[in-house]
């Protein structure tokens, strides 16, 4: 149960565009700020908005012409869109009474459903008597009883509070590994991207950025956004060897030879920052001034301007100790071994 | 006024009302509900027209309904004169008359009250049932129409209280026959002409069965 599409969806100003392909019980997270088309992406594949070009097939059998009620493609929406008139049990039970199982045995199946994802004491509940966490299981029980060949979440997690979305985003995880379809997860958040995905595919702006597992997009970012994702400064630059010019007049010494137009990142804690310019280790350093500090979990997080704009961590002693403030001169070093060099485009 | 409410025209004309009522509303919910739908979610280039010609009826004085209803199912109508050939079917001066004068005022009660229910639902809903394989009639029994249900009740209950209240449409297309098209507001109408006292007996029962049955059902449907 392949997935191998290309969708393209029009509206005035916008265009998507997207190669989307997912192996049999692979989970695939689209990744993207909010407007990027990642849940038009997903109405695409379920059928629901219309596409101007590409093709979408399952198993080598194409479906773009399909109605959505033929094309065995689960949704888990954002808001769940649980039948209010219908128990939970009845909301599961529609998918396969829609595939003509009589009702007590359609009713018996929802039950296994609701069983597995741990909701057996509920099924005569109504949607809005069942709490968030409780609703998305629902949702996903539903989803699973219609036996999708490819299920679509939309957002899995969002509407959960930061407790259930722990708990939730465990269970989820599960689910997703016996399903032996293929997934596609649309998120914003990455964690929730990092930690339910096989494969990541970034997407800006109605066109993918980047693909790759979570070790390499959090290792190697490609765009701003991803990169602010994952908490790594990244420029783009030009190599020639171990030198690379960030800009006209600026440029650091990294520790991986390369050449021609590159990336190159690396982690807020390793800007060390000194009242003066420091001589001898660092082999790269600046002077910076100080433009904003806010908290960062154990840390303090300290952008700084200058010939680059990067950002630092540094523990709350040193921020005394240098009075960090806003407006404040600084100098900023950086090891060559600290930063990360590999090739754009 | 005991005696006169037990005069066998007079329950005649009650019962008489109260079942071409009944089986109006019946027909509006027939043809109503499934017009509301395709005005409230189908994109067609006449859906404007259709839409005004459904509320034609409640700006139409219903004695000019009547004179349409004439013309379209009279003997010689553009419908009527097929009917009549094909099926020896007429309508006009019967009781299928006047359920069908009664429908043709009340149906707009209906449409708007289904069509405003189905607008203020959430589509997507909708786009959930298809995507667990439900197609398009599934779905409308099985989520829309419960999800409108209040809506398509409360539509019922004002197009039922129009069409038992019917008068023009009905003496013009279905005439005044006791037994036979001659309803209650009807024979208020007649009394009123010879006995002004026994106008107001027919009038006050009309008003106080309506009022019950009303209340009864708006109780049990539109309570929410």
């Amino acid at each position: 149960m392949s997935l191998d599409a290309r969708i393209v969806v029009r509206r005035a100003g916008f265009t998507l565009d997207l190669e989307l392909s997912a192996a049999p019980g692979e989970v695939v997270a689209l990744l993207g700020p909010n407007g990027a088309g990642k849940t038009t992406a997903l109405r695409a594949l379920a059928g629901l908005v219309g596409m101007a070009d590409g093709h979408i097939a399952l198993d080598g059998v194409r479906l773009d012409r399909t109605p959505p009620e033929h094309r065995r493609i689960g949704v888990v929406f954002q808001d769940y869109l649980l039948f209010p008139h219908l128990n939970a049990l009845d909301n599961v039970a529609f998918g396969p009474r829609c595939r003509h199982v009589p009702r007590k045995q359609a009713r018996e199946q929802a039950r296994e459903w609701l069983d597995r994802v741990g909701l057996a004491e509920h099924v005569r509940k109504k949607p809005r008597q069942l709490s968030g966490g409780q609703a998305q299981r629902v949702a996903l029980a539903r989803a699973l009883a219609a036996e999708p060949k490819l299920l679509l979440l939309d957002e899995p997690l969002a509407a959960l509070d930061a407790r259930t979305r722990l708990d939730t985003r465990a269970q989820l995880r599960g689910h997703l590994s016996s399903f032996p379809g293929a997934t596609v997860l649309v998120t914003h958040d990455p964690l929730d991207a990092l930690m339910l995905a096989d494969r990541l595919i970034i997407v800006e702006d109605g066109r993918i950025v980047q693909i790759g597992d979570a070790a390499t997009i959090t290792a190697q970012p490609r765009t701003d956004y991803v990169a602010r994702l994952v908490g790594l400064n990244l420029y783009r630059g030009h190599a020639d060897g171990t030198d690379v010019a960030l800009t006209s007049d600026f440029s650091i010494v990294t520790a991986t030879p390369q050449q021609g137009d590159v990336f190159v990142a690396f982690r807020p804690s390793a800007v060390a920052l000194y009242p003066t310019r420091p001589d001898g280790s660092p082999r790269n350093t600046w002077p910076a001034r100080v433009t904003m500090v806010s908290r960062h979990g154990d840390a303090l997080r300290i952008e700084l301007d200058g010939p680059i704009a990067v950002a630092a961590d540094v523990t709350p002693a040193a921020a005394v100790q240098l009075d960090l403030a806003p407006g404040r001169e600084v100098w900023a070093g950086l090891k060559a071994t600290e930063t990360t060099t590999y090739p754009a485009g | 006024m005991p005696q006169r409410l037990t005069e066998p025209g007079i329950l005649t004309a009650l019962r008489l009302s109260l079942e071409t009522a009944t089986i109006a509303t019946g027909v509006c919910l027939v043809l109503g509900v499934p017009l509301a739908w395709m005005l409230a979610r189908v994109e067609f280039p006449a859906r404007r027209f259709v839409r005004a010609l459904v509320t034609v009826p409640l700006v139409l004085p219903p004695v000019v309904g009547g004179v349409a209803l004439l013309l379209v199912f009279g003997r010689r109508g553009l419908v009527g004169e097929w009917l009549d050939s094909a099926f020896g079917v007429t309508l006009p001066f019967t009781t299928a008359g006047v359920v069908v004068a009664e429908a043709f005022v009340a149906m707009p009660f209906l449409v708007i009250a289904v069509e405003g229910a189905l607008r203020g639902s959430d589509a997507r809903y909708e786009e959930a049932a298809a995507t667990l394989g439900a197609g398009r009639w599934t779905t409308f029994r099985r989520v829309t129409l419960p999800l409108i249900a209040p809506g398509v009740a409360a539509g019922a209950v004002l197009c039922w209280a129009r069409a038992l209240g019917e008068f023009g449409a009905t003496i013009t297309f279905a005439g005044n026959f006791p037994g036979r098209t001659q309803t209650m507001p009807l024979a208020v109408y007649l009394a009123l002409e010879q006995d002004v006292d026994a106008a107001i007996v027919l009038s006050l029962l009309l008003l106080v069965v309506s009022v019950v049955i009303l209340a009864a059902l708006r109780d049990k449907w539109v309570a929410a």
